[in-house]
């Protein structure tokens, strides 16, 4: 269990080893207050979202619970795409009215990174990971955790740097995105070297 | 003329990648070797091409309310569809693109012509705009695909180029290049050559740094 959260924080780190959110990863890290803002809001959503996904391709979708009700073997799994995104989507809005409810302070931090992460990939990729790699409950809950603090860890430090390089005098042409691209590789580096901890 | 610059505007000048950062999330993954990255430009510019056309057809029929629920459906519906096709006749592929193909739902691109373009535009243009930012996207794709597969491996579409040290030849494969850390090194590269070429998409420096003389001036 360690093994693998460590592995999904690090090692396989969504964003630095799988691309997985990069749009926002590099829309949103000029500043570090909205990066930790919307880090946190990404944990929250992957790991409600990931062991969700599971219960609803294990019991729903599999063939398994429709034969066990006399309906025949029915192969839904193909559908597995629309119930993520809908799952997701439905999460992300109902989060949004429990913590406008009871608690107004986060849901003011949070403002519009809540609705962003509907279409984020790396939401919808660690549900996809999930299935892919046939993690069971506890697993799930683990990977859903320890990817989205991965993914955070990385948006902050992008931004920390990001927020540095302001003073910096980068090449013309280099200037905010190129540079932002070159320093997620050395991040990506970095991530990687943490390859031998987990295993 | 005005097609033309629909279709090819969003090649180079306003490439969907490079300037307006959308769809790299499932970009980059797989490039580690051309065939990986030629089935995903595919399969990416036919849902999109195929998803803005369904979109403009309907866009007067959709409640403005709902309409980001309806769009997802038609593009998770599409990308459905891809992806069996591609399962079923290129089944080694799909093994090798994994869950990438999936991805293709929330590639921000699709997303974006549909809300950006094909909600406001007849199919006509919708479908040339969709073929001119797949034909974009793909571009960008196949150039990083090239240089990962080339360098890292010695190959293109897995035929040998390179003779590598491995088998008696003078090429030392960089290694590097298989792994995720050079697809953000070749796209940055990539866009400062771009800049470079063309300084109008030079980003401004949020403000100057003021020289020594003026800040004791202060």
């Amino acid at each position: 269990m360690i093994d693998l959260f460590i592995r999904s924080v690090f090692a396989e780190n969504l964003v630095l080893s799988f691309f997985l959110g990069v749009c926002t990863f590099l829309a949103v890290s000029k500043r570090l207050e909205t990066a930790v803002g919307l880090g946190i809001a990404l944990i929250v959503v992957q790991t409600i979202t990931v062991p969700l996904n599971f219960l609803i391709f294990a019991y729903l979708l599999k063939p398994d619970t429709w034969a066990a009700l006399g309906l025949g073997a029915i192969d839904l799994t193909f559908l597995n795409l629309i119930a993520f995104i809908g799952v997701i989507a439905a999460m992300v809005q109902i989060l949004e009215m429990v913590l406008d409810r009871f608690v107004p302070a986060l849901y003011r931090a949070l403002g519009i990174y809540l609705p962003l992460i509907t279409v984020n990939c790396a939401i919808l990729g660690g549900s996809l990971f999930m299935v892919e790699r046939g993690y069971d409950f506890n697993e799930s809950v683990v990977f859903g955790f320890g990817s989205g603090v991965g993914w955070a860890l990385a948006i902050m430090g992008l931004a920390a740097i990001r927020e540095r390089l302001n003073y910096a005098d980068i090449p013309q042409g280099l200037r905010g995105l190129g540079m932002a691209f070159i320093i997620t590789g050395l991040l990506s580096m970095g991530f990687t070297a943490f390859a031998g901890v987990g295993a | 003329m005005k097609a033309m610059r629909t279709l090819y505007g969003p090649i180079i000048d306003n490439n969907p990648v490079t300037l307006q950062i959308l769809g790299i999330c499932s970009a980059l993954a797989v490039t580690t070797s051309l065939a990986t990255a030629t089935i995903m430009s595919v399969a990416l510019t036919a849902v999109l091409l195929a998803g803005s056309v369904v979109i403009s057809l309907i866009r007067r029929h959709i409640p403005n309310s709902i309409r980001l629920i309806v769009q997802i459906t038609i593009i998770a519906s599409l990308v459905i569809v891809t992806d069996q096709i591609i399962q079923a006749y290129v089944f080694e592929m799909s093994q090798r693109l994994s869950i990438f193909v999936g991805l293709i739902v929330t590639n921000c691109l699709v997303l974006g012509r549909a809300e950006a373009f094909a909600m406001h535009n007849p199919p006509g243009s919708s479908a040339l705009d969709a073929l001119g930012n797949g034909l974009g996207y793909s571009l960008i794709l196949l150039i990083v695909g090239f240089l990962r597969e080339l360098f890292g491996a010695g190959t293109l579409y897995g035929h040998t180029v390179f003779v590598t040290v491995h088998d008696g030849g003078w090429f030392v494969p960089l290694h590097l290049m298989l792994l995720a850390p050079s697809a953000f090194f070749i796209l940055g590269l990539l866009i400062w050559i771009i800049r470079a070429v063309r300084p109008a998409q030079v980003e401004l420096a949020e403000f100057e740094i003021a020289t020594e003389k003026e800040g004791a001036a202060r």
